[in-house]
């Protein structure tokens, strides 16, 4: 029988992280920002809640003087900066330097990736600390702990309530932005500014305040990703590289998604789980075939996409503006 | 006569054409400016004259003849896949599936030479090497560029996929042939026989890459500017309506261009495998594959500027890293110099297409 | 002297993009209760002076009052602040929201999106003014007459009472036309001041109070639209005398070249664009093709041409000795390799017929490129070509080496026409082929055309301006809803039976 107990919170823990990227994104390429620095946006918050994290652990006297409030408010309030600065350059380079996204994109995620890296092995001998490695687990306490019910209602509380806040934020911030996007006046006007800038602009919207605040907004959501990935998941445990791929995944999932935050929820635990269920699959001795099974999440994306595109919908289409740039003068 | 006009304070304007000197005096100045931001990180962080960074930097690239051999040999592989994808560029097929094609390429090579090494003479083994690395590159792009020529599917995501496809393939692999067992890696392949190894031109271990390179430079410069291909690419790239107007067969210009894309990528990861490491692992791409198309757009498509882009690229990488290592830095810290410059030579670009008018010179002009 | 205040007075407006002057000191007055047509060739800046009126560009130099007010105009919400609202040539809506949702865009109403208030209030501007509008239809899903009407609505909506319109008609049927025409003396009538940028002299005359003329960029001169005509006007805006006449010589020796039988066209939704459709197309003959938008036109071409697959049918090429070749089922690549010489001057001119981002060299190369045997292409030729055709037909540019997109529409039309007729063509299919061309170039066009027929080529002319045809065809096709409605002698016949029968089949006295 397969344990489906055990396998949906490791689903979920894995989709979080693409939950944050996948929200961030689409509201990023709702506003016609094609960010493919994400994956580099996602490296910068983590590493930078891990910096927060590690100063205000370091200016403790002893680990038992942590103060729960601020051992959660520093990391999320540097990660939300470190991920703003990341949105704010490029809606620089690209909305007012009206740069070729794609290349600045990739260019972000060099430097992100970089900067994670680099900054996760050299922190502590540039702060001259003397601890063997990064390992944060105090603040990660605070960031995992679960409904304090959780243990006491057998499964229900082991799929429902054994998640950090991190993990419950990112539902709320998905449904909150899908609300938006559908519901509200700025989210008819932010799409419109994706579709067709030029008609947003003669409609007496701003266009690139738009872009700025949808990107920006976009890289700090995605950056919480991050964040819980270091935090929740890794255990405060910062090793290079180890987020690995998820930022490209979350990009993926927004076409998978076709640009809605609300399946997105759905979608990235599915996902999720596909990511993992290497590890639930009897393969006997067989190591090998371990590696082919992690294929499953690449493969039924494919097939997703391929189905999705024989059946063409209108309203399935990316934002029309996606990936250009504007100016008024045009001509 | 002219009153005060309250316009915007800075106001941008299109520029008209500008000299190629110009352009490339802004995009000079930008380099340089980047190398002081980039300087003056460095000394922040590691409290050295940015001098003597600077000089650690050409060190670790051009200080000694096997540096600027290993240079070249690097060079020579980002350009090879920044060729690779730069007709499907052109088609603004966005290609960015080129990591996994070098990959598949370079398995493809791999496994001739562990599977064939004792069985064939070396030459027909580096026939079939070649054939093998060609094709199943151009099997990894063809794909993609198929779903998209039938049903427009989206290659972006489609071809990313892919590179991951090819990774575990590798993995897969490179569990089932690992030696000695448990090791989790290939190790080099054919140390004894160096059956499948490329030959060696005089004691250059290097140069035949570089030469093969070096051809396909041309030949695509070639291809692109001057043959019918080439002219059917830019029209399918620039409007599939017109296209099919003058009765270009769309769907097969994208999947002969794919296999093209793919194929030369295949002979990236022939190159890498057959010719240097002699060996296959899941990075042995190394994100090439992205940085190409950074490459790539840099030298706006043009085959013979991506060689000057190239440079800086493999520059910028070589000599961070002798910097990390001189100063004990962690590697990663060639990424973010990487990064810094690119974010300036990005950003330069608007000051060639643009140009800012300032309201108060404005003034002045109807004022004179 | 006008002693009225103008709603608008614009002063000494200069405008420059890169090295080009595109209004040089510019004066203009609007004023309410007033239709203005704004007359000039392509490219004399009349758009571009409306543009700096609703915000879209800023003047380089100038002033701008309003009510007698100097006012500055940096944005268009700037624009919509001052009662300013532009209906562009271009629609400005976005494809995938409803059209209730495209008139709230960009608003800043209190409280949360009320869409049902808002289509309360679009009902009532609808009925205020007599548009037939669904607030909750998707845009994809209009046609450009209701998609113009949203344009409307949507300024309205925001109260506008100063309302520029550019070529609005240009995609209208004549009935359409009328319809706007009435709603917009509707709105003169309730004070509201009225731009109309135009090219068809017919509808100055029928619609406005006032012209004013650009030229170059340079304001000519306005006067009330009584006290001129047609002739006047052209001659401010071309800046010498035009003779606006049509010529139509008989057809020499006409002999049949194309022959469609019974043929059935569905598009890629399903749906039957042209249903049973018989004709023939003869040598040395203009063959007009009247019809609202929309009926059939797009599909009928495309599928001589070998673009458009077929239902049922057939298509005949007959050469010279009376041999036939069946075009259906062959694509354009087939077609050429059959020896047939087909030209197609297609609608979509950027979007089809030439490559924007290419210069003129390289567009010239489209139809030659696989010439030989070579692997490569062959550049010379090309390049002598544009330059040719450059020289004949007097298409302004900066050289062959600038890039199509660049051109004004008319040179646009230019270079695909002299294109399409270099390479000899026995059939030459054209689709408005005047579409946003001021007269000067319309008469080239005209021109053009008139001498491809003389050589013997059998044009097929699909076009929108019923004047226009009636003038230049021999005969005349009328589709309606993708039949044939009739065929007609083009000498003689009269608009309003075309008219009649673009909206029913066969017209309405010759019902059978």
């Amino acid at each position: 029988m397969f344990d489906f107990v055990s396998f949906i919170p490791r689903a979920v823990v894995q989709g979080v992280p693409l939950l944050y990227g996948c929200t961030g994104e689409t509201l990023t390429e709702k506003s016609g920002n094609l960010n493919l620095g994400i994956p580099g946006i996602m490296y910068v918050g983590g590493i930078s809640g891990v910096i927060g994290a590690f100063l205000y652990e370091q200016s403790l006297p002893s680990p038992d003087a942590i103060n729960g409030f601020l051992a959660v408010l520093i990391p999320v309030l540097s990660c939300l900066l470190g991920s703003l600065l990341m949105g704010l350059l490029y809606c620089f380079l690209t909305v007012t330097l009206r740069a070729n996204q794609n290349v600045t994109g990739l260019a972000m995620t060099t430097f992100g990736v970089g900067f994670g890296n680099f900054f996760g092995g050299s922190l502590i001998k540039l702060t001259g600390s003397e601890v063997p490695s990064i390992a944060l687990s105090n603040t990660s306490a605070f960031f995992s702990r679960s409904l304090p019910f959780a243990d006491k209602l057998g499964w229900f509380g082991k799929i429902f309530l054994s998640y950090g806040f991190l993990a419950y934020l990112s539902v709320a911030i998905a449904l909150i932005a899908a609300y938006m996007l559908k519901k509200t006046r700025v989210g008819l006007q932010l799409r419109a500014v994706g579709e067709s800038p030029e008609t947003a602009d003669a409609a007496g919207i701003n266009v690139n305040r738009y872009k700025y605040v949808a990107t920006c907004v976009g890289s700090m959501i995605a950056g919480l990703g991050g964040l819980y990935y270091v935090m929740d998941y890794a255990c405060g445990v910062w090793s290079n590289d180890a987020f690995g791929d998820r930022g490209w995944l979350a990009i993926a999932l927004v076409i998978f998604t076709i640009w809605r935050p609300n399946w997105a929820v759905i979608s990235s635990f599915l996902f999720g789980g596909l990511y993992i269920l290497y590890l639930f699959i009897p393969t006997g001795m067989n190591l090998c075939v371990k590696e082919l099974y992690k294929m499953i999440p690449y493969i039924v994306t494919i097939i997703v996409l391929i189905i999705t595109s024989m059946r063409n919908k209108r309203e399935n289409q990316p934002p029309a503006s996606l990936g250009l740039a504007y100016f008024r003068e045009e001509r | 006569m002219n009153k005060e006009n309250r316009g915007p304070l800075v106001h941008i304007v299109k520029r008209g054409s500008i000299p190629w000197y110009t352009g490339w005096l802004i995009r000079g100045s930008a380099i340089v400016l980047a190398l002081i931001v980039c300087a003056l990180v460095t000394t922040l962080l590691t409290g050295e004259n940015p001098i003597q960074i600077y000089a650690a930097m050409f060190k670790g690239a051009f200080g000694t003849p096997r540096k600027i051999w290993i240079l070249l040999q690097n060079l020579s592989i980002l350009l090879c896949i920044a060729l690779a994808l730069t007709p499907a560029f052109k088609m603004r097929f966005w290609n960015i599936g080129g990591e996994g094609q070098v990959l598949i390429g370079g398995l493809a090579s791999a496994a001739c030479m562990i599977l064939l090494g004792d069985k064939v003479p070396n030459w027909a083994l580096i026939c079939i090497m070649v054939a093998a690395s060609i094709g199943a590159g151009a099997l990894w792009a063809v794909i993609p560029g198929f779903f998209k020529a039938k049903w427009n599917t989206n290659e972006t995501l489609f071809t990313l996929m892919m590179n991951y496809v090819a990774i575990q393939l590798v993995a897969f692999f490179v569990i089932l042939w690992e030696v000695p067992k448990g090791a989790g890696k290939i190790g080099i392949i054919n140390q004894s026989t160096q059956a499948g190894w490329l030959p060696q031109i005089g004691s250059y271990k290097y140069l035949l890459n570089i030469i093969i390179v070096a051809l396909i430079t041309i030949g695509m410069y070639v291809y692109l500017n001057y043959s019918k291909h080439g002219y059917e690419i830019s029209v399918v790239g620039e409007s599939e309506r017109t296209a099919r107007y003058v009765g270009i067969k769309v769907e097969k210009v994208i999947i002969r261009t794919m296999l093209l894309s793919g194929a030369i990528c295949g002979i990236a990861g022939l190159l890498l495998v057959g010719g240097t490491d002699h060996t296959i692992t899941t990075t042995i791409a190394g994100g090439r594959g992205y940085t190409a198309i950074m490459v790539a757009w840099l030298a706006k498509f043009n085959p013979i500027t991506m060689i000057f882009a190239s440079l800086l690229l493999v520059f910028l990488s070589r000599g961070a890293t002798e910097i990390s290592t001189i100063f004990g830095l962690n590697h990663s810290f060639a990424d973010i110099l990487t990064g810094i410059i690119l974010f300036f030579i990005i950003g330069s670009e608007f000051f060639i297409n643009y140009k800012l008018s300032f309201r108060k010179s404005a003034k002045k002009e109807a004022e004179a | 002297m006008d002693t009225r205040v103008p709603a608008v007075k614009m002063r000494n407006i200069t405008k420059t993009f890169g090295n080009v002057v595109a209004n040089d000191k510019v004066w203009l007055d609007i004023y309410r209760g007033e239709i203005l047509a704004l007359l000039g060739e392509n490219g004399s800046g009349k758009t571009t002076l409306m543009n700096m009126l609703s915000g879209i560009y800023f003047p380089d130099e100038g002033e701008i009052s309003i009510d007698g007010k100097e006012v500055v105009i940096r944005s268009p919400k700037d624009a919509f602040k001052l009662g300013i609202g532009m209906i562009h040539q271009h629609f400005k809506l976005v494809d995938v929201l409803t059209a209730a949702e495209n008139i709230v865009l960009g608003l800043k109403d209190e409280g949360r999106l009320d869409m049902r208030k808002v289509n309360e209030k679009v009902k009532e501007i609808c009925d205020a003014y007599g548009f037939e509008v669904d607030p909750s239809q998707k845009i994809y899903d209009m046609s450009v007459s209701q998609k113009q009407t949203v344009e409307i609505i949507k300024v309205l909506y925001r109260g506008a009472d100063i309302l520029i319109l550019d070529e609005p008609t240009a995609v209208l049927t004549p009935q359409e036309t009328d319809k706007l025409f009435a709603v917009l003396r509707n709105m003169r009538d309730a004070g509201k001041a009225i731009v109309i940028i135009t090219h068809k002299m017919h509808e100055v005359e029928a619609l406005s109070d006032r012209v004013a003329v650009l030229r170059h960029g340079q304001f000519i001169g306005d006067m009330p639209t009584k006290d001129t005509n047609a002739q006047e006007m052209t001659n401010m805006m071309v800046g010498h005398p035009v003779v606006l006449n049509i010529d139509r010589p008989e057809p020499v020796n006409p002999k049949s070249r194309i022959e469609v039988k019974n043929l059935t066209v569905k598009n890629i939704d399903g749906i039957v664009k042209l249903d049973d459709v018989s004709f023939t197309a003869n040598s040395g003959e203009i063959l007009g093709i009247a019809g609202i938008s929309g009926c059939g036109q797009k599909e009928l071409l495309e599928a001589i041409a070998g673009l458009q697959p077929t239902e049922s049918g057939s298509i005949c090429y007959i050469n010279d000795d009376g041999e036939r070749e069946e075009l259906v089922g062959k694509d354009p690549m087939d077609i050429a390799k059959l020896g047939v010489s087909l030209s197609f001057v297609p609608e979509d001119r950027l979007g089809m017929g030439l490559v924007g981002n290419m210069d003129l060299a390289d567009n010239m190369m489209l139809r030659s490129f696989r010439r030989g045997h070579s692997f490569f292409t062959d550049r010379k030729s090309p390049k002598r070509l544009a330059q040719d055709v450059v020289d004949k037909l007097e298409v302004s540019t900066p050289g062959i080496s600038t890039p199509v997109r660049r051109l004004s529409g008319g040179n646009v039309q230019k270079v695909l026409i002299g294109r399409e007729i270099a390479s000899a063509p026995t059939v030459l299919l054209t689709a408005y082929a005047v579409r946003g061309l001021d007269i000067n170039s319309s008469y080239t066009i005209y021109d053009l055309i008139n001498k491809q027929k003389q050589a013997g080529v059998a044009v097929i002319y699909v076009g929108e301006d019923l004047d226009v045809l009636l003038e230049l065809a021999d005969r005349i096709l009328i589709l309606c809803g993708g039949k044939v409605s009739g065929i007609i002698p083009g000498r003689g016949a009269k608009k309003e039976q075309v008219g009649m029968m673009m909206t029913r089949l066969g017209g309405k006295e010759e019902n059978e």
